[in-house]
């Protein structure tokens, strides 16, 4: 039993980065209907930059605000200057971009800071925090995660911005009729997706260890956790993004053994497909005239 | 010098050209119509006013040229749109979108009477305040686009086919909402309508298009004595 929660807890502090990464994944679906293939090597590009300034010797949270600020301003680049140009070419052309990004972003990494793996410090104590059950890293992870969520979810409903970023992604013709500049909408939606992106890399890091590649397994429980929940569902993406955590750990730990874990994001995400496309919080969209 | 002056507009989608060379110009404070048939260019020369759609020849607006600008620009001069299809942000609530409306504005206190005075002329967009925009019936969302036009305080509305299925009780209703609009807040308007009859009503002057071309123009009250006009519009 000790050892069932001690993974349902551990699945949770994972679950917690994959729920912010299939939030930064459907914040650019929103507003482009398509998937960012390059949200990882995003997150994993801005972790780096943390780690210079770490390096560099900056307090950890002086550090961590900063890469989320050069996130924000890398979301912000990307857009303007890769994404802008494609706005209206055929969905596979944006697609081609957006790996193109994933590997251009790998690459630069690499060659900057070698493909070495790197230990990452954790800004929590050493100690566990509630006994045995769960490391301090993995609660800080959680706690880190949630006030992610809550600043989010108030600034889009709360705040007039929010509500024109909304209006922006769901209807862009109408959005212009009432004054919002579209355009620089759209760059906010990508620099907060990435600044999303940030703060979950450096949560992931202490975790899996720095290395160019390591988001990519990351990412792809964050498109399981982002379809499970519903794509164009900010809520179902989180939701999606825990119950993943949790059911990695579990099975990866009791029915299938380490090897096969990301074999589950695969089932989930082919299963989700054929079941119920529109995941469990998605809208089926319905139209009327 | 008129409000609202538009010379010899060109637009097409592609390779269809739909305006010819539209020229008209309407007065301060009036409400003027556009009046034709389907594909007649209506909602094309409306679109073209607000930089929806590229355009060739000059839009004047209070003497500036206007066109070629953003549309999200021309907002900020004070015209609103209610477009065709009544562009409602579906997902969003019916306040939602009545806040978005006034989204330029930065009076925040005025805008919160507005939306009072607006619950005040369509009560029932306040009882579906926080009901989904899209989820509203489509009389209901044809009021919202009306009114989100409303609340940007606009010195000039743009309306594409208000009437459009609405129950002919409620086009009255609504007609009447808008001369009063009108003439108490000095609310420009042009409207485009197939319902030639309401809208010549309504309006002060109307010119008549056909083919994206003005054929034929003057006060309302002539152009309901005119017999092209009654036999092809009014239908009698």
């Amino acid at each position: 039993m000790d050892a069932f929660l001690h993974q349902v807890l551990a699945g949770l502090a994972t679950g917690g980065i994959y729920a912010s990464l299939a939030l930064a994944l459907v914040m650019i679906y929103q507003a482009t209907h398509l998937v960012n293939f390059a949200q990882g090597e995003m997150a994993m590009f801005t972790t780096y930059l943390a780690w210079s300034l770490l390096n560099a010797g900056l307090p950890y949270w002086l550090a961590f605000f900063l890469t989320v600020l050069l996130g924000f301003v890398l979301g912000v680049l990307i857009e303007r200057v890769v994404i802008r140009p494609v706005e209206n070419a055929p969905v596979l052309a944006v697609v081609v971009v957006f790996i193109a990004l994933l590997v251009i972003l790998n690459s630069v990494t690499g060659w900057i800071y070698t493909y070495t793996i790197k230990p990452f410090p954790s800004p929590f104590p050493k100690e566990p925090l509630f006994g045995k059950y769960m490391s301090s890293h993995e609660a800080g992870a959680i706690g880190v995660t949630l006030v992610v969520l809550l600043l989010l979810y108030a600034f889009f409903r709360f705040t007039p911005l929010g509500l024109a970023l909304r209006a922006a992604a769901q209807n862009p013709e109408s959005a212009r009729l009432v004054g919002i500049r579209v355009g620089w909408m759209l760059a906010l939606g990508w620099g907060l997706a990435a600044a999303i992106g940030a703060v979950a890399g450096m949560m992931v890091a202490p975790i899996v260890y720095l290395d160019p590649n390591m988001m990519g397994g990351v990412l792809l429980y964050a498109f399981a956790a982002a379809l499970v929940g519903g794509i164009d569902s900010p809520m179902g993406a989180v939701i999606g993004g825990f119950l993943v955590g949790v059911l990695e750990n579990v099975l990866g730990a009791f029915v299938i053994g380490n090897e096969l874990k990301l074999a589950v994001a695969l089932v989930l995400i082919i299963g989700v497909l054929v079941v119920k496309p529109s995941g469990f919080f998605g809208k089926v969209h319905v139209t009327r005239v | 010098m008129a409000f609202l002056e538009a010379a010899a507009l060109h637009a097409s989608y592609g390779q269809t050209q739909v305006l010819h060379g539209i020229s008209f110009a309407m007065e301060e404070g009036t409400i003027t119509t556009l009046l034709g048939a389907n594909g007649a260019g209506k909602t094309t020369t409306l679109r073209a006013l607000c930089g929806m759609v590229r355009t060739e020849g000059e839009v004047r607006f209070g003497g500036v040229r206007i066109d070629g600008r953003a549309t999200e620009d021309i907002v900020r001069l004070g015209i609103a749109h209610a477009p065709d299809g009544r562009g409602t942000f579906v997902n969003l609530s019916t306040e939602e979108n009545l806040r978005l409306g006034a989204y330029v504005r930065r009076d925040r206190d005025l805008v919160e009477q507005d939306l009072e005075r607006i619950y005040g002329y369509f009560p029932r967009l306040r009882e579906r305040r926080e009901q989904q925009a899209g989820t509203l019936s489509g009389g209901e969302q044809q009021m919202l686009a009306v009114s989100r036009a409303l609340m940007l305080r606009p010195k000039l509305m743009l309306l594409d086919e208000p009437s459009f299925g609405l129950a002919p009780l409620l086009v009255r209703e609504l007609f009447a909402i808008l001369r009063a609009i009108n003439q108490r807040e000095q609310v420009s308007m042009l409207l485009v309508e197939q319902n030639a009859a309401m809208a010549l009503d309504l309006a002060d002057h109307a010119y008549l298009i056909e083919t994206g071309r003005v054929v034929l123009a003057g006060s309302s009250t002539e152009l309901k004595k005119n017999d092209a006009v009654r036999r092809s519009y009014l239908g009698y």
